[in-house]
């Protein structure tokens, strides 16, 4: 079962944006939380599907994850944490502030946010919290470190909040998408077999989310890809440009 | 900020690097758009040739793609131009709306959809589809955003309606739905011995609402023009029976299916092209049939990437309209001629248009159309040409959507207003601001 009202932190993101289209075909309440001009969207939803849905203001990096919760006005049934920042690796070595937007942006409003929803959900029946990682946080490399390691840390974040929370019934989702086609990733050179569309993610997420599935790979190829890639010895794999 | 990325329409051919903008609002495309030389904007793709392609400025609106207001009692959305028309179907179909016309593919933007005025199954009795839309915002890329229709800036809005995306970009549209009962038409399938028996069989059917017919486009001498003539009307709920009347509006499951690989050449031959000729000719037995309206409306879409069934070398869609009282022995000349050169496609499609749009641009004329698929090799676009000087002859005209190779010399003795819209493009300063490579070709 699928928890209602659906709260997606990132909704403006092409994953967000997918995910709101998937729940509300499901018949779920949606609530759109998002920068810029997120009330548009809300009425595209309810157009569509004739799902209810609603719009919030919405800034990952704004630390202030309690005020956000409290006037939200309910207490959400699933919330999906989406928002993240890719970043510019060699923006982030040479610039302090750059560094830590992505490190604000991956693990400190993510989890705080999280932290903040987990307060709240404890007993709602079928609750439910899937947070967005990425295949990146599973080894440090030198092209995107500093995105990793703040979605490594995200990970083993949404890892002990699922442990945390086993007996209280609240559930922990991450998903570890792989290369998607989205505004992030625009311009870059994807091999297509490794890469998926939003809508593939969101269908997995949805399909995963109903058999409650504690670590997902939206594309499977990618559990087989990344094995390998942990199990380069460090010596050899510190030599190697992956 | 663009990247670079190789694109072509859904033919496959041309393939150019394209700088691609991919704006995520119309706020964000109005922006973009003033300081960029020129620039057109591409929807889905699904234009076959080269008319969605500026290698200096190429403007993805797949983003703008929002349900902006609906009207139950009217019927009427209004929409972004970016959204897909197989969105709206999946949206408004279990509500018993359906759009006023239909293209053959449900992959194409609503933009899209206005640029090329596409036409279907019903435009002998419905039209193109910008004989329905009530309005477009354009924006002009100098900082205006001006609403079009028939009463405001009636001048561009007719040169927007089919004007290949060269008059600006349309960033939203507003159209009324129609009131459909059931997911299932009613369809009867008639057989025509010649091209001669297939006009007839569309002359004396003009009271059915939707009507296409299958030409064995290889079948020659007396039996040129040996078809399969469709006719088809939207189902009433009291037509259906057992589960499909408890629930008229549901939609059988279609699982897509894709084309992993480009083909070999080879795959196309004259030989397998026959043969699949024959095998759907048989197929198409005569009689009345339900069907569910996504095959009946959109047979490839079941296909994803059926384009690929060419190859890597691409192909191009030919398709011509020619006037009624040309149109028989001009299609003959084309089939005859078509036929002989034996690399035609199992596409071959034959339609009576209605009326003419009022678009400056658009494609449709009250007569009848043709459209095959052709390899893109050199001897086919040497056919094409023939082909070319054939339509000409008779008055018609070639569907500037399908196309990546007509000269201007032949655009010109097939749209009479043409000099109208460049004038219209020049007044308004869009001749600077807004190109791709069909208009380049075409000196549009």
């Amino acid at each position: 079962m699928i928890a209602s009202p659906v709260l997606i932190l990132g909704a403006r993101s092409d994953i967000g944006k997918a995910l709101a289209r998937g729940y509300a075909a499901q018949g779920c309440e949606v609530i759109l939380a998002g920068r810029g001009d997120i009330a548009a969207d809300a009425t595209d939803l309810g157009l569509r599907s004739g799902a209810k849905a609603r719009a919030v203001a919405f800034d990952v990096t704004d630390g202030a994850p309690d005020r956000f919760f409290d006037s939200l006005g309910v207490v959400p049934g699933t919330v999906v944490m989406v928002a993240g920042l890719l970043g510019d690796q060699a923006e982030s070595a040479a610039d302090d502030s750059a560094a830590q937007r992505v490190m604000d942006s991956n693990f400190n409003g993510p989890a705080r946010y999280l932290l903040a929803a987990a307060r709240r959900m404890a007993g709602v029946p079928d609750g439910c919290i899937i947070g967005i990682s990425s295949v990146a946080g599973e080894r440090g490399r030198a092209s995107n470190f500093v995105y990793g390691s703040a979605k490594a840390g995200f990970t083993a974040f949404l890892s002990g909040l699922r442990n945390a929370h086993a007996k209280t019934g609240l559930h922990v989702m991450t998903v570890k998408p792989g290369f998607v086609r989205t505004q992030m990733t625009a311009g870059m050179k994807l091999p297509p077999v490794m890469t998926a569309e939003p809508g593939q993610v969101a269908d997995a997420i949805i399909a995963a989310h109903r058999a409650r599935r504690d670590v997902i790979y939206t594309l499977g190829r990618w559990r087989l890809v990344m094995a390998v890639i942990r199990a380069i010895p460090e010596p050899l794999f510190k030599r190697l440009s992956l | 900020m663009p990247h670079v990325e190789p694109l072509s329409g859904w033919g496959r051919y041309p393939v150019r690097d394209c700088a691609l903008w991919q704006p995520v609002t119309t706020e964000a495309l109005h922006a973009t758009l003033p300081p960029l030389p020129s620039s057109i904007a591409r929807g889905n793709g699904r234009a076959y040739g080269d008319a969605s392609l500026n290698p200096d400025a190429t403007i993805d609106m797949r983003r703008l793609d929002r349900l902006i207001a609906f009207n139950d009692a009217t019927g009427e959305l209004v929409c972004e131009a970016g959204v897909l028309l197989s969105d709206i179907i999946d949206a408004f179909l279990p509500r018993g709306w359906f759009v006023p016309v239909t293209p053959g593919t449900r992959m194409v933007t609503i933009g899209g959809m206005i640029a090329s005025d596409v036409h279907g199954k019903n435009h002998h009795g419905a039209g193109s589809f910008c004989d329905h839309l009530l309005w477009l915002d354009l924006d002009l890329g100098d900082g205006r955003v001006l609403r079009c229709s028939h009463q405001e800036n009636a001048e561009l809005f007719a040169a927007t309606c089919g004007g290949m995306g060269l008059t600006g970009m349309i960033v939203r549209a507003a159209f009324p739905l129609i009131r459909i009962e059931s997911a299932w038409m009613r369809q009867r399938t008639l057989r025509a011995r010649d091209l001669a028996e297939a006009m007839a069989l569309f002359e004396s059917s003009h009271d059915w609402t939707y009507s296409v017919a299958w030409i064995d486009c290889l079948a020659r001498g007396r039996d040129l023009g040996r078809s399969a003539i469709l006719l088809a009307e939207h189902a009433a709920a009291s037509e259906l029976d057992g589960p499909r009347r408890a629930a008229p509006l549901d939609r059988p499951p279609r699982r897509p299916r894709a084309v992993p690989i480009d083909l070999p050449g080879f795959a196309l031959s004259g030989v397998n092209v026959r043969a699949f000729n024959r095998l759907y000719h048989a197929m198409q037995r005569p009689g009345d049939a339900l069907v569910a309206l996504d095959p009946y409306f959109y047979p490839l879409d079941a296909l994803s990437d059926w384009n690929r069934i060419y190859g890597r070398r691409g192909f191009v869609q030919y398709q011509c309209v020619l006037p009624l009282g040309e149109s028989e022995r001009g299609l003959a000349r084309l089939l005859e001629t078509i036929a002989a050169a034996g690399s035609g496609s199992f596409l071959a499609v034959l339609k009576r248009m209605g009326r003419p749009s009022f678009g400056m641009l658009s494609f449709p004329m009250p007569g009848y159309t043709l459209a095959l698929d052709f390899p893109a090799t050199p001897a086919n676009l040497a056919l094409l040409d023939r082909l070319d000087a054939i339509t000409a002859d008779h008055g018609g005209r070639i569907y500037l959507t399908k196309d990546a190779r007509l000269s201007a010399a032949m655009l010109a003795r097939g749209y009479p207003r043409l000099q109208e819209f460049r004038d219209l493009r020049a007044q308004y300063g869009l001749d600077r601001r807004f190109s791709s490579l069909l208009s380049q070709r075409l000196g549009l």
